[in-house]
Formats: structure tokens, sequence, C-alpha cells
């Protein structure tokens, strides 16, 4: 048996959560950030920020495409807008504001998107966003973010603040272990190696980094040792840790919750295909919307939980 | 400045329009006309900009939008002829390697330009946007954004009449370039619009209305609309023009929306345009 570093545990958060305090830390941080939300201050945490800084809080009323051009607007005379409602509205309502006023304009608007993918659960495929990763890594200026934790949403949350361009911040619903420390340095385009291994690579985004933490060490007991990497940033994508990495186990997993099609794992690919083709296994959702369910019951249906992940770092060894 | 100078430099405008459009074969002259003399009083006579030195922030400075992006023909001379950027880059409209794209950007650092634009029905949420940093900011100079009536049929500027008044965001001056036409054919074939102003109204606007064609109209109506800054309302301005104005065989019809004029046609409409600040 593979002894595996031990991750602890420090609470159990929302990664949402994470989102709200960092908002305000950010707000206290510097008065030039300014907020918006499109009818989902409670689920989006944004009510702190709303109740300390409220003259610089922009409730929009259910009207994303306006809520996104004004937030460019904003940027004019110097403010950094934080726009807030779930992922789908986020993006596939809006694409086409985001595309022209704040990509190619090149606004310095930070757009934040909770509620992605499987994990909002009962509300259904409508509302479950599985493509919002493609559309956003698509746009030219655009930096695409996707925290794992609490504490790592935190701390993305005010980076991005200091970082000059368009963001997307992409967090979820439920309630997930939190690992990274509190007083973590996040930067921006730079991945976490989580645990050390030799040989596979696991890459994951998002709430797919701890189950994949929990796969290593299922793996651990199998005698394979399973290097895990956090690749909070989908764009710019950290290539040299996913080449330095595969350089050491031969192969490679990537994993997100999110659609196979234009996400984190289609951009390692690309990074491997141009550097040094790995064999890769992809645990992601296969070309399908969602349903109604529990997150966990999703998570398994859809072949993205715990066992998914051991299942495909086994697949992958063998095509070695 | 005097109506006669502007008229003057409305002229040239229109003459840099017809051009510009002949020369790549590409653009839309109708709407560009169309909006001349109100862009030309807008920059010329109302606006408190700094040509010489654009800054991005604008600030105690006025912004303009374009939110019917296509007729940046008219824009681009006006930007040029305030002193923007050299009227000799007139010639590359809509070229390859040219900071003057097909439509409005920010993307290749042309002086005078903020937001892109084109893709309609964004421009009114960008200025309300921009007017409430004025806010935050304590600045009191002005927000206007131009609209075109066929742009109206997009949902999103009805999303921003609501935000805006209900917000009272009373720093934004918007005007619709009411000509009545769209590309397809007539407004009110492709899409009837019903009453402008009671929509506007209805929706808590502070509406005016002003012939878009009469420079000492669009005087006395932007220094009206100005009056009412400050007054916990939006100010709307429904200005009636004809697309094409200027050059008559283009008056009249959609036909000239997004059709460029051929050599000969060009010479037939720079006759009725008077030379009046040198061609670039």
């Amino acid at each position: 048996m593979i002894e595996t570093a031990e991750i602890e545990v420090l609470g159990n958060k929302d990664t949402r959560s994470g989102f709200g305090e960092g908002l305000l830390e950010a707000g206290k941080q510097n008065e030039n950030v300014v907020a918006l939300c499109a009818d989902l201050t409670g689920s989006l945490k944004m009510n702190a920020f709303q109740d300390e800084f409220s003259n610089r809080f922009f409730q929009v009323g259910i009207a994303e495409a306006n809520m996104m051009s004004m937030a460019a607007g904003m940027t004019i005379g110097g403010k950094i807008p934080f726009t807030g409602t779930f992922a789908n509205f986020s993006t596939a309502r809006v694409y086409d504001q985001i595309r022209q006023s704040i990509a190619y304009s090149k606004k310095n608007v930070k757009i934040c998107a909770s509620h992605a993918g499987l994990t909002l659960g009962e509300d259904g495929a409508t509302h479950q966003t599985l493509e919002d990763i493609g559309m956003m890594k698509m746009l030219p200026n655009m930096t695409v973010i996707v925290p794992a934790d609490f504490n790592q949403t935190k701390q993305a949350t005010i980076a991005i603040a200091k970082h000059e361009g368009p963001v997307y911040l992409r967090f979820g619903r439920p309630k997930v272990p939190i690992f990274v420390q509190p007083d973590a340095n996040f930067q921006i385009g730079k991945a976490d190696t989580i645990l050390k291994g030799t040989d596979v690579t696991i890459v994951a985004c998002g709430h797919l980094v701890w189950k994949s933490i929990e796969a290593a060490k299922e793996l651990a007991k199998q005698g394979i040792s399973a290097e895990v990497i956090n690749m909070h940033t989908i764009k710019p994508l950290d290539a040299q840790a996913v080449i330095d990495s595969v350089a050491k186990t031969g192969c490679i997993v990537t994993a997100e919750e999110h659609m196979i099609n234009g996400g984190l794992g289609e951009s390692i690919a690309q990074v491997l295909s141009r550097n040094t083709p790995t064999p890769q296994e992809f645990v992601a959702v296969n070309d399908t919307f969602g349903e109604s369910g529990t997150p966990d019951e999703l998570l398994t249906k859809y072949n993205i939980d715990t066992p998914d992940v051991v299942k495909a770092a086994l697949d992958v060894i063998k095509r070695k | 400045m005097e109506t006669q100078e502007l008229n003057k430099i409305a002229s040239q405008v229109r003459r840099d329009i017809v051009r510009m459009v002949c020369e790549c074969n590409s653009g839309h002259p109708g709407g560009s006309l169309g909006c001349t003399d109100f862009l030309t009083t807008l920059y010329f006579h109302e606006m408190k900009h700094n040509p010489a030195n654009f800054s991005m922030n604008a600030t105690n400075e006025d912004v303009f939008y374009l939110s019917n992006g296509h007729i940046s023909p008219v824009w681009y001379s006006v930007l040029a002829r305030s002193g923007y950027f050299p009227v000799s880059e007139l010639s590359g409209f809509r070229k390859l390697g040219s900071r003057l794209q097909g439509h409005p950007s920010t993307d290749k650092n042309l002086p005078g330009i903020r937001m892109a634009s084109g893709s309609l029905g964004q421009g009114m949420s960008c200025a309300i946007g921009t007017a409430l940093t004025k806010k935050l900011n304590n600045d009191d100079s002005i927000v206007y954004s131009l609209h075109g009536d066929g742009e109206l049929q997009e949902g999103q500027i009805w999303e921003a009449a609501l935000y805006a008044a209900g917000n009272k965001v009373d720093n934004l001056i918007s005007t619709i370039d009411y000509n009545g036409r769209q590309i397809d054919g007539d407004l009110d074939d492709v899409l009837p619009m019903g009453n402008l102003v009671q929509k506007w109204q209805a929706f808590g606007w502070e509406v005016l209305e002003m012939d878009g064609h009469n420079i000492d109209e669009i005087k006395a109506t932007l220094a009206k609309a100005k009056s009412f800054v400050g007054n916990g309302k939006p100010i709307m301005i429904v200005m009636t023009t004809e697309m094409g104005q200027g050059v008559d065989y283009m008056m009249g019809t959609h036909k000239w929306h997004g059709t460029t004029p051929n050599e000969e046609q060009l010479a037939d409409a720079l006759g009725q345009l008077e030379e009046t600040l040198g061609d670039y």
C-alpha cells in the first residue's frame, strides 16, 4: 500500500459563501469594487456586501443582459464591477453581451457565477449549466477560474479584484469539504499540486478536486501512486504543470463537473497533443443534459464521482 | 457654435460618409447620413469632451455611446473632424489593418471609442453603467446614447428602459433615430413599434421630440434635455430623420441602409454636398 499525505479537512462549506466573503473583503480593500445582482442576492451570498456598501450595490432585477452591459459601462470611470447570478444566466443567456461589451472591449468586469454544474441539484437541467467553461474559455481576453473549495473561492474573489481584465469565476451551491489553507496564496494561472505521485496524474477543477483526492486515497490502497493537481485556472492554463507531471507519470486523468466538450479536459488534451502526446481519460459529463436529483445522486448517475476517477485512473494506466 | 458653421461641417461629414462606403464598397450610408446633423451638433456644439487627449475613463467629460454601431461612418467622420484622430485615417474604413473597423471597437485603440457596438440593443445598458459610475464619482458630466428605431425591437433595450427610470438615472440623454426604416423595409412592415413617444413616457422617461435635420432645433432640444438632468428621470429624445438625408436618390427608401454607391452614384452624391473643410 502507498502512503498518501493526509489532507486535513478544515470544514464543510459552499463555495458560493466563499465568494460572498471574498466580495466583502474585496469591497473593503478597494472602494472601486461595485457589485450587480439579478435578483439572486441571497443565493449568491452577496448580502454582506450589499449591507456594508449599499451605494455600491446595484440590484438590476431579472434582466441579466442589461446587467452585463451595465457592468461593462461602469468600468468607464474606473469601477471594478462584479456581476452575480447563476452560472447558466451568467453565460449562455448573455453570451453576446459578454462577447461584445466585456471580452472584445476588454472591460475590467468580473462575471461571478454560482450554482454551476450538476450539483445545483433538484432544479434540473434548465439551471445545470455544463457548457459554461467552454463558452467562456473560447472568448479572447477572458480569464476562467474554477476554485475548488470555500477558502479558495474567497481567495480567488479577492485576487480577481486586483487583476486587470475580464474574468469568469465559477463556483457552486452545495457544501463541500474545505482543504485549501485559509492563508494560501492564490495565484491566477498557477496550478496547485496537492498530492505528489508517480503512476498517474489526476488534474481536476472545482468540486472534482476533492473527489480526486478521495480517488487518490483509494488508488493508494491498490498500490497506485497518484499525483493530484488542482487546476483552478482553466485559462490561462498552467501548461507547464501538466507537462512536468506527465513526464513523471506517463498518463493523465482529467476530472470536472462540466461537459466533456469544451472543458478542462479538452484544454489539457490540446496542451498534451502539441507537446507530449499522453494517454488521457476524461471524467466529465458525456454530451448529455442533467436532470433533477440530489447533488450526490447526480454525480453518481452522470459518472463524475470518486469511483469514476478511480476507474479512469486504472484504465489510463493500462494504456501507458 | 453658429448653426451656419455646423451646417458646413455636416456637409463635409456627409461627403466623408459616401466616399468612405464607396471606397470599400461596404457599410451603411443611409442611417449615417440621417444622423449627421445630430452627431455634428452633439460633438461640435453640445458635448464637453477632450479630443486632443482621449481618456478611456472620461473623468469630467461627457460620454457618447453609438448603440446602432453600423452607422460607424458618421461617427468616424465626426470624431476625425473633431480632432480625435487624423482625417486621413478615414480612407482605411473597413480595410485590413485599419483602426476603423466595420463596426466601432476598442480593440485597435481608436481614440473616441469606449465600447464595441454593432450587435444591437446593448448601448443603452452600457450608457446607464457609465452614468451610474459618474454619480458614484461625483462627476456631473452627462452620458449620451444613440439608438436606431429598429434597434428598439431588441428586448434588452426595454430592460435598460425599466432600469434607468426605476433607478432615477437622470444624467443620461438617449436619442432614437426615428427614420421609420430598417434593412428589410419600413419599420411598420417589419415589426410595428406603435407610438414611441407614449411608450417611453409610459416607461417613466422624460421624452422630447425634434426634427433631426434642423440644427437650430437640435441645439434647442439638446439644451432643453440638459436642463432636465438631475430631475430624477432619464431623458429620451425621439428624433425624426430621413434615412439618406442629403443625397436625393438615397432618401424615401430603406434600400440604402446597407447598400453603397458606385463611382457614378458617388459623383452624383458629391455634387449635392458642398466640400467645406477639404476631403480626406
